[in-house]
């Protein structure tokens, strides 16, 4: 019987996921596929230090241990087709292989702007970011459409580089579908502070590639003429070659409360999975290491035979800008109250976000312990009302130790 | 290249190399030592790479910030005056043949 696990994808799920299987003590063959020719490597680093100082690449593991764990790594390598019948993958060198279980890690591509978008960068991969580095060797105007994490992030290393920097979105306020009003208003004057010029609630944005290499994004009635063009808008799931299998997919991958597609030998994990979260009132689909890392041990755990339980990891994230740390804890998704305890001029706050009375994600900025807090609450069986919250003695770690087990 | 040297709870020991300028943590999990995890992957944010420096050598070693501070505060082990984050602790030549004791659980 065919004992071999193929992953595809080797970033950080598809890698979590090899490393795992064998410390659980699989014994069977693994092949982890990876399009890029890189060891695995850490991406969030790529929008901060890796930009900003040149710092080299950070490999998840070094390659001895893929060969001490036999994992069987094919770089440059991906999959092109799925035949579930079969069980048998074809990979773009030409070879198939089959599998007893195939866990598809096939994470997302950077969506495109709109329209002729030849001359705009993005941020993904190594070779993206190096792309950006051997444009910003001198002084530029930088234009980046989108005011996202990814944005954000480019922004404030760019601006830490002494470039200048404006970022734009239609959006009413930066990060507006992913953090609350609060933290929302502090990032923008943060930004703001520190030099990045911000063009949010923007009516209409389109890019104009000029004749000389430069370029001009044009608001309703502004243009903003730049040397550098970013967009970071986000990315779409790499689904195509599941889609043709005959999976499910709908947004990403569709996978049930364990992870697995319609096809039990199938298991999607990362960000290309699009799964019934127990933080979350409907399918959500999340880009986060954590949500990686968390998603690629349970897989492990249960194609091992060690797990009964759905899987319900709290989903946390993190973001640095301008020096300022940022740390989500929970889904902020639908929440209708937003409060923040703390303070916002010395940086050092948290924002605890209420569904329908229920504590649903806490945000942090500078107040990791908060964060790490928050992280236990929510993983916890005892929810946070917003009548606790608003006693007037309320301290997380009070009421966290007020509910411990006796 | 200088190693350092990390003791299991079970006083198992183990050396890794580590690149100059690099973090402990970092070259902890590229090496695959079991009980450090880095969960955020160097940002002092999750208190997964929590380690007991050697008394004797604990002045040698980058001060503490504010931010390792307050996460030293939710190590899921015990705190110890020797408690560093090595995710914090960039590698130099001084600090050559350094041991560092794991605790019995990061998370």
């Amino acid at each position: 019987m065919n004992d071999t696990i193929i992953i595809a994808g080797a970033g950080q799920a598809g890698t979590q996921a090899a490393i795992s299987l064998r410390d659980l003590g699989y014994g069977g063959r693994i092949l982890l596929v990876g399009d890029e020719t890189d060891l695995p490597y850490q991406r969030p680093p790529l929008s901060k230090t890796y930009l900003k100082s040149g710092a080299s690449l950070l490999p998840l593991r070094a390659e001895k241990i893929f060969a001490d764990k036999q994992i069987e790594l094919l770089r440059g390598v991906s999959v092109v087709s799925i035949d579930r019948a079969a069980r048998e993958v074809r990979l773009s060198s030409g070879q198939t292989e089959n599998y007893a279980h195939l866990i598809l890690a096939l994470g997302g591509s950077n969506r495109k702007f709109p329209g002729d978008s030849e001359g705009i960068l993005m941020l993904r991969t190594r070779s993206d970011a190096d792309r950006i580095r051997e444009r910003i060797a001198e002084q530029r105007r930088v234009v980046i459409i989108g005011a996202g994490f990814v944005g954000l992030e480019v922004a404030s290393s760019l601006r830490g580089l002494g470039h200048h920097v404006t970022v734009v979105d239609i959006a009413p306020r930066v990060l507006a579908r992913s953090v609350s009003a609060p933290t929302s208003e502090f990032v923008h004057a943060l930004h703001e502070a520190n030099g990045v010029v911000l063009r949010c609630d923007a009516r209409s944005v389109s890019y104009e590639p000029l004749a000389d290499g430069k370029a001009e994004v044009r608001l309703a009635g502004e243009v903003i003429p730049a040397d550098i063009v970013f967009a970071g808008i986000g990315i779409e799931p790499n689904v195509a070659v599941a889609a043709a299998s005959g999976l499910e997919t709908r947004n990403g991958i569709v996978v049930d409360e364990f992870l697995s597609t319609a096809d039990p030998a199938v298991f999607a994990i990362g960000d290309c999975a699009a799964f019934q979260s127990a933080y979350a009132k409907s399918v959500v689909r999340i880009e986060s290491v954590q949500n990686a890392v968390d998603q690629a041990k349970f897989v492990a755990a249960l194609i091992m035979g060690n797990r009964q339980a759905a899987y319900r990891a709290v989903p946390w994230f993190w973001s640095d800008q301008h020096n300022v740390k940022l740390q989500i804890a929970g889904l902020i998704g639908g929440h209708d109250e937003a409060i923040l305890r703390g303070s916002v001029a010395d940086k050092k706050f948290s924002v605890y976000c209420f569904r329908e009375g229920q504590c649903v994600a806490i945000e942090s900025i500078n107040a990791p312990a908060d964060h790490m807090d928050a992280r236990k609450l929510l993983a916890g069986s005892v929810p946070l009302t917003k009548q606790a919250f608003l006693a007037p003695d309320f301290s997380l770690k009070g009421f966290l130790a007020g509910n411990q087990p006796v | 290249m200088p190693a350092v040297v990390f003791v299991h709870p079970d006083g198992r020991r183990e050396e890794v190399d580590v690149p100059l300028g690099s973090s402990i943590m970092h070259a902890a999990v590229s090496a695959g030592v079991d009980g450090i995890v880095g969960e955020c992957g160097g940002s002092a944010m999750c208190a997964t790479c929590h380690v007991y420096v050697d008394e004797g050598r604990r002045a040698e070693l980058p001060e503490i910030g504010p931010v390792e501070e307050e996460m030293l505060g939710s190590t899921t082990s015990e705190r110890r005056v020797t408690s560093r984050l090595s995710c914090q602790i960039v590698m130099t030549e001084d600090l050559e043949g350094l041991i560092l004791e794991l605790p019995e659980t990061q998370i």
